[in-house]
């Protein structure tokens, strides 16, 4: 949070960042961000389920939305495109999220030390007021050196 | 009597992200996945989204062999997953099982790896609580949601 500055445009890196791999196949994509804080929407789709008898979307790909949102939070508030590791990351689920409903998964980038960033999230199916989920995320800052 | 093995992988999710039973170990299934481009983070690496799928359906999938086998049906209601992150999962297939440390009438607390090239060095491990609502009881859970 200490420097916000504009060397990372997490609007225009999510069109190349998230229409290939494991993002592109889930659908994710851009939906709004702030100095420190990056939200992505994940679509409803039907082969993203997460019982055979209940219609709610599985807890799996919400983790990915809320992974993947949290990376871009950390590359936003430091300016910097590089390379970090998830070390430990927590989901509580509130309440499954809506039949059809696309979901938006909000991750803020709350502190930077040299060796670790840590980032808080959580994930709405169109009520902010009222998340789907909540996540805790930490993770280690990888230099160029370091493998 | 490979319980595990007539277990289905369950869900739609779980079929997408190419997870197949290969094994059976203390009744839960061994699930694994081939590496895929779906499947992948940055160039050649497996994603972390990706991982915390596999060791959740893993998960799922333990459960619904032990509820199977006491006879129970009862609705899973997923309450929180804490992923660790170990090592960097490779472009190679993966492999997860879970042992369920606890499971009583109402919850289940499972602990969950996942391993690639060598058993012995998890690239990560989860810990998933469950909760359940048996359908059959009729039973006023609080949250008819």
């Amino acid at each position: 949070m200490q420097n916000t500055s504009t060397e990372f445009d997490p609007k225009l890196a999510s069109r190349y960042i998230l229409e290939r791999a494991h993002a592109g196949w889930l659908g994710l994509q851009y939906h709004d961000h702030g100095p420190n804080w990056v939200e992505l929407e994940l679509p409803w789709r039907t082969d993203l389920l997460g019982g055979p008898d209940n219609p709610v979307l599985a807890s799996g790909p919400i983790i990915s939305l809320l992974d993947m949102a949290s990376g871009l939070s950390i590359w936003t508030t430091t300016g910097l495109f590089q390379p970090v590791a998830t070390l430990d990351l927590r989901v509580d689920y509130q309440r499954p999220a809506r039949e059809g409903a696309h979901v938006i998964g909000r991750a803020e980038c709350y502190k930077v030390t040299r060796s670790a960033t840590f980032v808080r999230g959580w994930a709405h199916d169109g009520n902010p007021d009222e998340p789907v989920a909540h996540m805790a995320a930490v993770f280690m800052n990888i230099s160029g050196s370091a493998s | 009597m490979s319980t595990a093995s007539k277990i289905d992988v369950s869900s739609a999710y779980a079929h997408a992200l190419g997870l197949t039973i290969v094994g059976e170990e203390n009744g839960a299934p061994i699930l694994a996945a081939d590496f895929a481009e779906h499947l992948e983070g940055r160039p050649t690496v497996l994603h972390g989204g990706a991982i915390a799928g596999i060791l959740e359906a893993a998960g799922y999938a333990a459960l619904h062999c032990q509820l199977g086998r006491l006879g129970r049906t009862p609705r899973l209601k997923p309450v929180n997953i804490t992923v660790q992150f170990l090592r960097t999962g490779q472009s190679i297939r993966t492999q997860a099982i879970a042992r369920i440390t606890r499971l009583g009438r109402r919850n289940a607390n499972i602990a969950v790896e996942a391993w690639q090239a060598s058993r012995d060095k998890p690239i990560a491990t989860a810990v998933m609580n469950i909760l359940m609502a048996e359908k059959d009881s009729g039973e006023n859970t609080g949250d008819t949601a």
